[in-house]
């Protein structure tokens, strides 16, 4: 295994800020574990992709660890009850989303017990330094990640065993683990690692085999030496330790402190030097990117058996008596974790999820600690103050500077605000990455990525529309089609009518000459002519019935309950 | 009242306000110097050109129906009060100070929507409109610098009098308090073949011992505020480095022809306005390129224009012309100068 003990590799990316970390405040070695709240508030979708469907129902048991949502299509993730107890509700509540809107949510009414489900591990953690490793096949690891219900634990809540299977198919080389932790604040990463690097090595290995790739990189920023030591110490162990991960190498690289840092593709630029494509994905060029708490809940699954239903969140800011690192299970009201930590209450100004360069404002504190919840800000007034009303932009281009994607936001702004949404596009907003770096530079506090948000929502919401409307054209269309096909085919029917008539005619003329030519012979003519036409009318009156049926009905395609009504309406006429 | 706001939440400390108050900080070394060598006019103008300003700025900010007090606090008109200031001709009469900073802050400035949206750099486009208009007194009103052996000065109440009400003592006549600036001389005298370089050498009135006598301490106080502006990061480097590299690159190859007849390029470099309008005045965000690559197009621009002017056109000095010129330039410079986006080839470039 080769380590590298130096700044190596490192491509510096374009742009990017210099932020006042302010990580000393929570970082501590301890993670505190959180108090069992007396009522959890599971979300059914705490990932990116179709939400959960439950499959229990209120007034079952359950217990810690057991299945509630299971996953609905390939990219979902199955959401487990974070405790045991009681199903007491499953109904829409106010979730942390920066919408606001309320989302369904399984609540369970908490016994103590905290009895686990029956969780079934598929290696033994002291099988890994043998043999265990080789023993599990990559369906093994990729089924156990799915039904624990793992996702991107950094932020993007992307369904990791989706991206596993996807980055297996494309033969990535490089795996990345991200262990930046950029945002200023959120120490959550830093204390996972200096707690529990064994856990997170082998949940690199996992995710290491099941993608195949050649070399692992960890890319962790400079200003966490002993979280950077913790890990060197463990590859190092496992180097001495055993011979068969001699060609499986990890190299842990620290990069230089620079939000964002820890963004996905700035990472990949600085560790590779290689750019994942505009519009496309890492894998492309054969890179698979992980978050180092995803590798974690990766080993608790498969060496454990324990689903995802806890996780470590940074409590920290102003406002907080005691700033630190809890591990909280999954529901637990963000309140009751702020109770704990203790809080100034009359001292609060902003509370926000996340960190202060991409977190958000949380619409309210009664709200879930969801796998997304990596840290709760609750500054205190002039922290993070609100800025001054935006000035007229000077064209300084510091935010062109600051744009670690070499963007230009101040032509982007300008395009934005006057709606041109094509020319917004063509200065490529779609590759705006959202990481703040242009609002915190300018000088005159215009807030650049919320335009560029708004302009981004609109450009989706025309195609939307566009999308619409050229159903609807495409509908209506159709239907003139078939009204036309229609009317031609009446008009052929008339023309073949005449046709026949005339010949009718004609032989009659025909037969009346023929009559007067020979009066005995006409006797049965005209008898025979009526009943042929007769007969004519009834197969036009038939052709047509069978026109019309040709058309749709709209009483095909019933459900029973109409049918059902049909059929009365039919017997009540029958019967008047 | 409650703001809705969005990430990030952070802010750094620097505003357009405080931009603007450091640049004019840095200008400081430069005024004292300035005053040193050209006497109390200096000051005189800086001051009356901003009452002015800030005058004008608010009339306008009122006509427009703009918060006056937010605005002016954004010490934009401050700034470039104080640019026009020390780009007058030290013994400037009030009414052409007043006259500058009318079509700087109202024309150049307000009639185009204010800061931010004015194409041309309001201090020069006065500077220029002044220069057309009024070529005498922006010229001839240079007073001796106090290096300059045997030199006549006047004090400061004589200087104020002079400038507010065009007296000067009985015994004084204005020929014999000022001065051809060293520009003006090499322009006059060399170009038209009057006289070599080495002669005017041994008038010892126009050569310092970088550039021109007087001048160029003022010019190396500006650097001085011009390398602290770069520090601070208040300026980028593109554009200061690119105009002085193109200014003394062409001055050493055409002054390697004809060693007699062309100044060295240091002269070039610390005389006139070279340093202000490098650091201070080219680097005006409004009106300056904004793509790395477009702002060292633009200071190259600016270099060249400059040493065009200076040597074959009808100006001694030309930062003024060069940066009007330059700004025309500026929305085609932006268009074709777009960085590679991450992840992007060179080719689907181009909006």
């Amino acid at each position: 295994m080769s380590v590298s003990q130096q700044l190596q590799g490192i491509w510096p990316f374009p742009g990017g800020i210099k932020l006042d970390g302010k990580k000393s405040l929570s970082c501590q070695t301890v993670i505190n574990h959180a108090e069992l709240p007396r009522e959890l508030e599971i979300p059914l979708s705490q990932h990116i992709g179709h939400p959960a469907e439950a499959v229990v129902k209120v007034g079952d048991s359950v217990k810690k660890g057991q299945l509630i949502g299971h996953a609905k299509g390939f990219v979902s993730a199955p959401v487990h009850a974070s405790s045991s107890g009681i199903v007491t509700a499953i109904e829409e509540r106010l979730v942390p989303h920066p919408s606001g809107l309320p989302a369904l949510c399984v609540i369970i009414d908490t016994d103590g017990y905290d009895h686990w489900y029956d969780c079934t591990a598929l290696i033994a953690k002291n099988d890994a330094e043998h043999n265990g490793l080789n023993a599990l096949s990559a369906e093994q690891i990729t089924g156990k990640v799915a039904e624990a219900g793992i996702v991107g634990l950094g932020g993007a809540l992307y369904p990791s065993a989706a991206k596993l299977q996807t980055a297996r198919k494309k033969d990535s080389d490089t795996l990345i683990i991200n262990a930046a932790e950029c945002e200023p604040y959120i120490t959550c990463d830093d204390a996972l690692m200096r707690n529990r690097p064994e856990e997170i090595i082998l949940g690199i290995l996992l995710i290491k085999k099941v993608v195949g790739a050649e070399r692992c990189l960890i890319g962790i920023e400079d200003n966490k030496p002993e979280a950077w030591q913790a890990l060197l110490d463990t590859i190092q162990g496992y180097q001495r330790a055993s011979h068969e991960h001699d060609k499986q190498s990890i190299e842990i690289i620290q990069v230089p402190t620079r939000y964002p840092a820890g963004g996905e593709k700035q990472l990949i630029q600085v560790l590779t030097g290689r750019e994942v494509p505009s519009q496309g994905l890492p894998m492309d060029i054969g890179i698979i990117c992980h978050n180092i708490t995803t590798a974690a809940a990766v080993y608790q699954a498969v060496y454990r058996g324990e689903p995802l239903v806890s996780r470590i969140v940074t409590i920290t800011g102003g406002a907080i008596k005691k700033p630190q690192n809890m591990e909280v299970a999954i529901g637990t009201s963000i309140r009751e974790v702020l109770d704990q930590a203790g809080w100034h209450k009359e001292r609060v100004d902003k509370i926000i999820m996340g960190g202060p360069m991409m977190g958000f404002a949380l619409p309210s504190i009664d709200v879930p600690v969801t796998k997304a919840t990596n840290c709760i800000l609750v500054s205190e007034p002039g922290e993070l103050p609100t800025p001054p009303p935006a000035m007229p932009c000077i064209r300084c281009a510091r935010c062109a500077d600051s744009c670690p994607m070499s963007l230009l936001p101040q032509q982007m702004y300008w395009y934005a605000k006057a709606r041109e949404l094509e020319k917004v596009q063509d200065y490529n907003i779609f590759d705006c990455i959202e990481c703040g770096c242009c609002s915190y530079s300018c000088p005159s506090n215009i807030p650049l990525v919320q335009y560029f948000r708004y302009a981004k929502n609109e450009i989706w919401d025309d195609e939307r529309e566009r999308n619409k409307a050229n159903l609807a054209r495409e509908r209506h269309e159709f239907r003139q089609e078939r009204l036309e096909k229609a009317k031609k085919a009446k008009q052929e029917a008339a023309r073949l009518r005449k046709e026949k008539l005339a010949k009718k005619k004609a032989e009659d003329k025909k037969n009346a000459a023929a009559a007067k030519d020979g009066g005995s012979k006409s006797d049965n003519k005209p008898a025979s002519s009526h009943a042929d036409l007769i007969a004519e009318a009834i197969a036009r009156s038939k052709a047509k019935k069978a026109q019309q049926q040709a058309l749709k009905k709209n009483t095909e395609n019933l459900t029973e309950a109409q049918q059902k009504q049909v059929n009365e309406a039919n017997e009540r006429r029958k019967k008047s | 009242m409650f703001v809705a706001q969005s990430s990030p939440f952070l802010k750094p400390a620097l505003s357009v306000s405080k931009m603007m108050l450091v640049v004019t900080l840095a200008l400081i070394p430069g005024i004292i110097t300035s005053t040193w060598v050209f006497g109390f006019g200096v000051l005189v103008n800086i001051v009356l050109a901003i009452i002015f300003a800030l005058g004008f700025e608010a009339l306008m900010l009122y006509l427009r129906k703009r918060p006056i007090k937010v605005y002016l606090n954004d010490k934009s008109a401050l700034l470039t009060a104080v640019l026009l200031g020390l780009a007058l001709p030290p013994l400037a009469p009030w009414w052409l100070t007043l006259v500058g900073i009318f079509f700087a802050i109202v024309i150049a400035k307000h009639l185009y929507g204010g800061l931010g949206y004015n194409p041309f750099n309001p201090a020069m486009a006065a500077y220029a409109i002044l220069l057309i208009s009024f070529p005498a007194e922006m010229t001839t009103l240079w007073p001796s610098p106090s290096m300059l052996a045997g030199h006549e000065s006047v004090n400061f109440l004589q200087t104020l009098n002079f400038q507010l009400f065009n007296q000067l003592p009985p015994s004084v006549t204005l020929d014999a308090i000022s001065y051809a600036t060293p520009l003006d001389v090499v322009r006059t005298s060399v170009i038209n073949g009057l006289a070599s370089i080495s002669e005017i050498e041994e008038t010892g009135k126009t050569f310092g011992m970088l550039g021109g006598l007087g001048t160029e301490w003022v010019n190396l106080a500006f650097l001085a505020g011009g390398l602290f502006l770069l520090k601070k990061g208040v300026i980028q480097w593109h554009i200061p480095l690119s105009l002085l590299a193109t200014l003394g690159f062409f001055s050493l190859l055409f002054g390697s022809f004809e060693l007699d007849s062309n100044p060295s390029p240091l002269f070039q470099l610390f005389s006139g306005a070279t340093m202000l309008g490098a650091f201070f005045i080219a680097t005006d965000p409004v009106t300056a390129a904004t793509t790395p690559k477009g702002r060292i197009i633009y200071g190259a621009g600016i270099g060249l224009l400059i040493y065009i002017i200076r040597t074959w056109g009808g100006y001694p000095d030309a930062i003024a012309f060069s940066v009007l010129i330059m700004n025309m330039c500026v929305p085609m410079l932006d268009y074709y100068t777009q960085p590679r986006v991450y992840g992007h080839n060179d080719r689907d470039q181009q909006p």
